[in-house]
């Protein structure tokens, strides 16, 4: 029971909401075997081909050691890959800008999207147009703004320099020094995805009736009361929603930060999927690469099963069913 | 009104533009930099960063312009994401269908798997899938790119689309039948009309998801014939690294079809993209 609960809580499932409803058959004519191959197999063969066998292929290259030529691999060295991985001083610094970045996003980008949200859910006139231009960044191509980023923080003459001697403060090794680069890294990716998280708060907010908060004021609520006993709890499911978003997403960053800085100096701004992309495509070490894939992989998968048990399991219809029909 | 609500009400006005405009500083700097450093030229950069262009030279953008690097670039990702979107799009829309409105054994099971295939990020694949595209002798082809990205956006557009396509009422299906409507011209001409919206919504999920591909493209398209935009901006700037003030009017200039997108179809672009991070 617990394994089904979980499997149907997963993001991808959305099964659970509608399962035992059966739906509507047309009555009588039912389409032979023929019409219904014809409207599964573009899409199941698609999905077999490049998303079913790649992974697996992932799953088990990640035993061997590879170096992608000649068909299949052969080189079985079980759990080697896995046992270097756990050793690598890359690889484990990985793991640990991970959490730093999760941190500080918890800590600095979603309360400011939370902030800001709150203020333009406000009546005001303009809001609209601070609304659409809060969101721009995030339209904008991952790995077009870390080239327009590098220009901004390029030694000596980039435009944050300029803006720095402006105090009277010389150049910064903005991207070139190794304490400094995670730090201006988080504050691009803040620039780039706040917009999109004060989106999903601005609505989230937007589905707690006006009559809660009206009721509570004729009971001589104070405003800071209606934030934390209405505001606060109703917005639960929103942010429990956007911390997971933040951190998967921290989990899987590659373009911006490769555009950026390749991951150095000297690794000092490596991603997973950095590492991994190196590993695979500069070294050819395909087996060890596929084993850092593999980690990344499980490294969601765990996240998004502890979480969802332990964190969204709280929310009965939370925020993921939301795009189902506009509920919550 | 008295003077106290007044003066709360300035001084609430007043903290709320304070930090909208703050906010605004810290979006546009960025973007204003591109755009305003285009029209200078590099000395200017140099000793005027901060300023507007003093002439404006109009040199830069005119110099990307007329290459035909830029527009190759564009034409290839805009070929790349509407060939991208239509598949996805219609592959998905079939086969949900059929989740949607018919029983068969294993119905749950084959859904089941569609939907895991959200758990994979498009990361975990990427080395595989050039050795099988190597093996295919699909690299340096725009199929290359399409073929996959159509896979992987597959699990979103089918979860989307079989709930839109349940609440559509069994009746509206049982009197196309009774009009002799088969299943393929119910689906054609009737479901599609009608789930317009939730299918530019998938739309656009999937023409901004390979607009800003970049991790694809950069393994599968190694020679400049169909190189993307986003692959084109890194180029470009790996060639022209002396020359900052072109480089930005490229930048501005790639980031100008996703802003003209932005101005048209804001509300679908927000609602879109934001459905897929809820989902995602």
């Amino acid at each position: 029971m617990t394994v089904t609960r979980q499997r149907d809580q997963l993001p991808g499932a959305a099964g659970r909401a509608d399962r035992g409803v059966r739906p509507r058959d047309p009555r009588g004519r039912r389409p032979g075997a023929g019409t219904m191959a014809a409207f599964i197999s573009p899409a199941l063969i698609l999905f077999i081909l490049f998303v079913l066998v790649p992974v697996l292929f992932a799953a088990y290259t990640a035993f061997f050691r590879w170096n992608g030529l000649g068909g299949f691999p052969t080189d079985f060295v079980g759990l080697e890959n896995f046992q270097t991985m756990l050793q690598d001083k890359v690889f484990l610094a990985d793991l640990w800008r991970i959490l730093l970045i999760t941190i500080l996003s918890i800590a600095v980008q979603l309360p400011m999207a939370f902030g800001l949200a709150m203020l333009l859910h406000q009546n005001f006139p303009g809001r609209t147009a601070f609304r659409l231009l809060f969101f721009v960044p995030y339209i904008l191509t991952e790995a077009v703004t870390a080239v327009l980023f590098r220009l901004i923080f390029s030694p000596r003459r980039g435009f944050a320099d300029a803006v720095l001697s402006g105090f009277g403060i010389d150049g910064i090794g903005w991207l070139s020094d190794r304490n400094l680069v995670i730090f201006v890294i988080f504050g691009i990716l803040t620039w780039k995805f706040f917009g999109f998280h004060m989106i999903l708060y601005l609505a989230g907010r937007q589905s707690i009736p006006e009559e809660l908060y009206e009721a509570a004021k004729v009971d001589g609520a104070t405003g800071k009361q209606l934030f934390r006993h209405i505001t606060l709890p109703l917005m639960g499911p929103t942010l429990r929603i956007t911390v997971f978003l933040s951190v998967i997403g921290t989990v899987q960053l590659f373009d911006l930060v490769y555009v950026l800085t390749k991951g150095g100096p000297f690794h000092a701004s490596e991603t997973l999927a950095i590492t991994m992309y190196e590993q695979g495509f500069v070294r050819n070490q395909i087996g060890y690469a596929s084993a850092l894939s593999i980690a990344m992989f499980l490294l969601s998968l765990v996240f998004a099963l502890i979480y969802q048990r332990y964190v969204l399991g709280r929310d009965l219809q939370g925020a993921l069913t939301s795009s189902d029909g506009g509920r919550s | 009104m008295s003077v106290n609500t007044a003066r709360a009400k300035l001084l609430r006005n007043t903290g709320f533009y304070i930090a909208a405009f703050l906010g605004t500083v810290f979006v546009a700097t960025p973007i204003l930099f591109a755009l305003l450093g285009g029209f200078k030229d590099n000395q200017q950069l140099r000793e005027n960063a901060l300023g507007l262009p003093n002439p404006w030279h109009v040199g830069n953008y005119l110099d990307v312009l007329a290459d035909g690097t830029f527009w190759r670039q564009l034409f290839n990702s805009v070929f790349i994401a509407l060939v991208t979107t239509f598949i996805v799009v219609a592959a998905a829309a079939a086969v949900a269908y059929v989740f949607a409105r018919f029983q068969f054994r294993g119905r749950e099971g084959l859904f089941t798997l569609f939907a895991a295939g959200m758990m994979f990020p498009f990361t975990v694949a990427v080395l595989p899938l050039f050795i099988i595209l190597r093996t295919f002798e699909m690299l340096n082809s725009p199929l290359g790119v399409i073929l996959p990205q159509a896979a992987f956006g597959l699990p979103l557009t089918i979860i989307i689309l079989r709930s839109f396509f349940r609440q559509i009422p069994g009746e509206v299906e049982e009197a196309a039948t009774i009009d002799g409507a088969g299943p393929w011209r119910f689906f054609l001409q009737i479901l599609l009309p009608m789930s317009r919206p939730v299918i530019a919504t998938v739309s656009v999920l999937a023409l901004v998801g390979s607009w800003n591909s970049y991790l694809l493209p950069l393994v599968v398209l190694s020679k400049p014939t169909w190189q993307t935009l986003p692959l084109g901006v890194t180029q470009f700037q790996g060639e022209y690294a002396t020359e900052t003030a072109k480089v930005l009017a490229f930048v501005m200039l790639a980031m100008l079809p996703a802003l003209i997108f932005y101005a048209f179809a804001e509300r679908q672009l927000i609602s879109g993209l934001t459905s897929g991070g809820t989902k995602g």
